[in-house]
């Protein structure tokens, strides 16, 4: 019971309260730059939640079995960006042979997930939160995925309506969604506090 | 696509000052926001950042467009990333060791720098075409913009949330007997998120503005 409140808490934290994106400034290009559609952003968000599940618990794997505590340490990020890479790749290679149709609909989203910050950034906020079980690891690097995929899916609904309101127009496009994206977060900020 | 002996002498400064104002990686190509937004509560780690960028963005653009014609194109973006995430590394350790302060004020900000948008985008549209001194000039104009905008950013930020810039106070405080209320918004994501929508809304209105004259 005591591990599962534990997991429990550290997911709800990563989701609402470490929000990667609202918080961590983490994975804004994908948030600016593909959020206009629903559907496409819940795509987009999927793909980085399997990317980002898989990639988090194989580095948490690496840290703990192969740098921490020898002279390989110095190529931590080396070794993170790798990973990721091949994440990236495998996920690419697994969809295009066993589902066709939903590789097709990922279409350029896929190999770019390799330069989202949100999961190197995710790889590295376990490193430095010290995330000391292979389980907690997988949990919370769920939670970043799932965490990802609401915020850009909440800032593709505001676009879509977005579209309809009368914006200045030196604000139109990324200055407006900026500042939306700043009236969100403060939204967010009401969840700090409630857990460390 | 230029060779180094056909350059036209205009080209150096061109490319300079691309990254300045015309192409400037935050304000005009909207890359490179995750730090952007996230070292710039005050003037000091955004410098630091910004000191760092340039550091990764020129030697891996002296790297890159060292090796472009050994590059296969299928291993190419892999090759990019390897090579700043060498550098990234460099920079980190240096940070560690003779800056721990800022380091961990910076925290995973620095290691980010492999997959910020700026450097994996120069490598590709110009490190990778270009010769070496058009690479090299590439990258101090691309990152002194980007330095530049950062810190621009922190100043409206820091000046907002605690009346200072680069820890000189400038506004007088109002419980040290002054007048200004700090804004505590302003060092938060709230902030961060805001003020940057309002400074790209003011480049475009500037750059609007310069185009109806010219």
């Amino acid at each position: 019971m005591d591990t599962f409140n534990t997991l429990l808490l550290g997911f709800i934290s990563v989701v609402l309260v470490n929000n990667l994106v609202l918080t961590k400034f983490l994975g804004i290009c994908p948030f600016l730059g593909v959020s206009g559609r629903i559907d496409m952003a819940l795509g987009m968000g999927l793909a980085v939640t399997f990317v980002v599940t898989l990639s988090g618990t194989l580095t948490w794997l690496i840290d703990h079995l192969l740098l921490i505590g020898t002279p390989l340490e110095v190529t931590r990020y080396v070794c993170f960006i790798l990973v990721i890479a091949g994440a990236v790749q495998l996920v690419e290679m697994y969809l295009r042979k066993f589902f066709p149709s939903l590789y097709d609909s990922f279409g350029i989203f896929l190999p770019l997930i390799t330069t989202n910050c949100a999961i190197l950034g995710l790889c590295l906020f376990i490193n430095l939160w010290e995330v000391d079980s292979l389980l907690d690891a997988v949990v919370r690097s769920f939670g970043a995925g799932i965490g990802f995929t609401m915020a850009i899916c909440i800032m593709a609904g505001i676009r879509e309506n977005l579209n309809l309101a009368d914006v200045p127009g030196c604000l139109k496009g990324a200055p407006i969604t900026l500042i939306t994206a700043g009236l969100l977060t403060l939204a967010f900020m009401g969840f700090a506090g409630m857990i460390r | 696509m230029t060779d180094k002996s056909t350059v036209p002498a205009g080209l150096y400064k061109d490319t300079l000052l691309a990254g300045l104002w015309r192409e400037n990686p935050v304000f005009r190509l909207l890359l490179g926001m995750c730090p952007t937004l996230a070292v710039t509560a005050a003037v000091k780690p955004a410098f630091t950042m910004g000191c760092c960028v340039i550091f990764v963005l020129l030697c891996s653009n002296i790297v890159v467009s060292l090796m472009r014609n050994l590059l296969k194109p299928h291993l190419r973006i892999l090759m990019f990333t390897l090579t700043i995430a060498a550098f990234v590394t460099i920079a980190d350790l240096f940070l560690k060791a003779f800056q721990p302060m800022m380091s961990e004020v910076l925290g995973p900000y620095v290691p980010l720098i492999i997959v910020n948008c700026i450097i994996i985008c120069r490598a590709e549209a110009c490190a990778s075409k270009n010769g070496l001194i058009v690479s090299i000039v590439d990258a101090v104009g691309m990152g002194i913009g980007f330095t530049l905008s950062l810190c621009v950013l922190a100043s409206v930020r820091e000046l907002l949330s605690t009346g200072a810039i680069f820890e000189v106070q400038i506004l007088s405080l109002l419980k040290e007997g002054g007048w200004f209320v700090p804004w505590a918004a302003m060092s938060m994501p709230v902030g961060a998120f805001i003020t940057l929508g309002l400074l790209l809304g003011l480049v475009n209105l500037v750059s609007k503005k310069g185009q109806l004259k010219g």
